[in-house]
């Protein structure tokens, strides 16, 4: 159990997929101008990460490790090198699915995230927590060793990645809200300063880097 | 080449930049810039893809449903970012490992999708083909820019090569450290938009507060 709320701590604050990895950027600068939106997407992110992320575990576990087949007779298949066609599959799928539930039984919901649903495929912080998941040592990165997860540390992070980059971007938003009654140089309007104050507000986050857990 | 080709291709340069103006496909942009030589590689990755990944959505935009366009799309995409992938770890696998999770989050790289969205499912394979290795090249120019920042000014070198001889190798320039650092990209970014804005008064934003103005007595 303190495994996994150290793990979850980690995720939100040490290494924030919006301010560490920059991942999600996109929508970030794109959809924080507003708190209400920027809320509505956050939380459609997490819910979407947390289902994505253990979903992609078991894909993991039980279809594309090395001997993940031995239960279907196949002990010495590697697949792993398909990992992202059927990461993107899970998300693109689960995705559609969420949208359609959420059409047929919380349609107040739905309309307040219908927009931004269908942007989620694409957003890379989805694709990117997958991906961290299961970010090996063979596979090298620059900034962690062996992450192995089992299922319910996949669970975990998913929900405190999610959760990461809706206070990333309600934050953001925030700002912005109050920027935009500031007097800003003319070519600096809009895409410019935020890009500054998102480079402050990372600044910020890497406070959190030296914390171990 | 016919003139709007070259205008396909020339056009997301500056004009109608995927990073500056389009704000498309930034993640990377921020995360692989610390060297000239890893932005360079993660460059051209991404004009392969973007470019290949046009051409075949655009060949096949005629038999695509459109509801399930996106899944299509995606299963191309994916599949092309697999082979760049798989090649750089053959290749240059030093590079693929500071790139690491990066090549795979081309597939999420909003240039490629919003391409083929955008252009590809209604040009001929040609035309979209050099629209995406022109939105390729704006990426990959902003990229570039960013790097040669970082690098020159953070480490001292460009490509490895060392151009300001730093203090830690007996040499007189102190290395600026915030720069190898991933915000200063964002900085960076920023006063390269505020840059091409003033350069081209076009692409300026309408503020959307006026501050209103007292008249003088």
């Amino acid at each position: 159990m303190e495994a996994l709320i150290s793990l979850a701590v980690k995720a939100i604050f040490v290494e924030n997929l919006a301010l560490s990895f920059f991942l999600g950027m996109c929508t970030f600068i794109a959809v924080s101008k507003k708190i209400t939106t920027a809320i509505g997407l956050g939380i459609s992110v997490m819910v979407v990460q947390s289902i994505t992320v253990p979903a992609n575990n078991l894909i993991l576990t039980y279809l594309l490790k090395p001997g993940a087949l031995s239960w279907a007779g196949f002990p010495d298949v590697d697949l792993t090198f398909l990992g992202l066609i059927s990461y993107i599959g899970v998300i693109a799928a689960l995705v559609q699915i969420l949208e359609m539930i959420l059409d047929k039984y919380f349609p107040p919901l739905y309309n307040a995230l219908g927009i931004f649903l269908p942007l989620i495929t694409v957003n890379c912080a989805i694709l990117g927590g997958s991906l961290f998941m299961v970010e090996r040592d063979y596979n090298g990165s620059l900034f962690m060793v062996e992450r192995d997860y089992n299922f319910s540390e996949a669970l975990t992070y998913g929900i405190s990645s999610g959760f990461g980059w809706a206070l990333a971007i309600t934050a953001m938003a925030g700002v912005r809200e109050k920027l935009k009654y500031s007097d800003i140089p003319e070519g600096l309007q809009g895409l410019g300063i935020t890009f500054i104050t998102a480079g402050l507000m990372a600044m910020a986050f890497m406070c959190f880097s030296g914390v171990k857990l | 080449m016919s003139q709007t080709r070259k205008k396909l291709l020339v056009d997301p340069l500056v004009d109608n930049n995927p990073i500056a103006l389009q704000v498309l496909g930034i993640c990377s942009a921020l995360a692989v810039t610390s060297s000239l030589k890893v932005a360079f590689v993660m460059a051209l990755a991404v004009i392969v893809v973007t470019g290949f990944s046009s051409f075949f959505i655009s060949l096949l935009r005629n038999y695509i449903p459109t509801s399930i366009r996106i899944i299509v799309q995606m299963t191309i995409i994916a599949s092309l970012v697999i082979v760049v992938d798989q090649l750089l770890k053959a290749y240059a696998y030093e590079i693929s490992k500071t790139l690491s999770v990066f090549v795979g989050l081309i597939i999420t790289n909003c240039i490629v999708m919003g391409r083929a969205e955008a252009f590809a499912m209604k040009n001929t394979p040609i035309d979209s083909f050099i629209d995406g290795v022109g939105n390729g090249l704006g990426y990959g120019l902003l990229l570039m820019c960013v790097g040669v920042v970082r690098e020159l000014f953070g480490a001292g070198s460009l490509f490895g090569i060392v151009i300001l001889n730093p203090v830690g190798d007996g040499g007189w320039y102190v290395p600026n450290g915030l720069l190898l650092l991933p915000p200063s990209a964002f900085f960076i970014i920023g006063f390269l938009i505020w840059g091409l804005r003033v350069w081209k008064k076009s692409q300026v934003e309408d503020p959307e507060f006026k501050i209103q103005t007292v008249e003088d007595h």
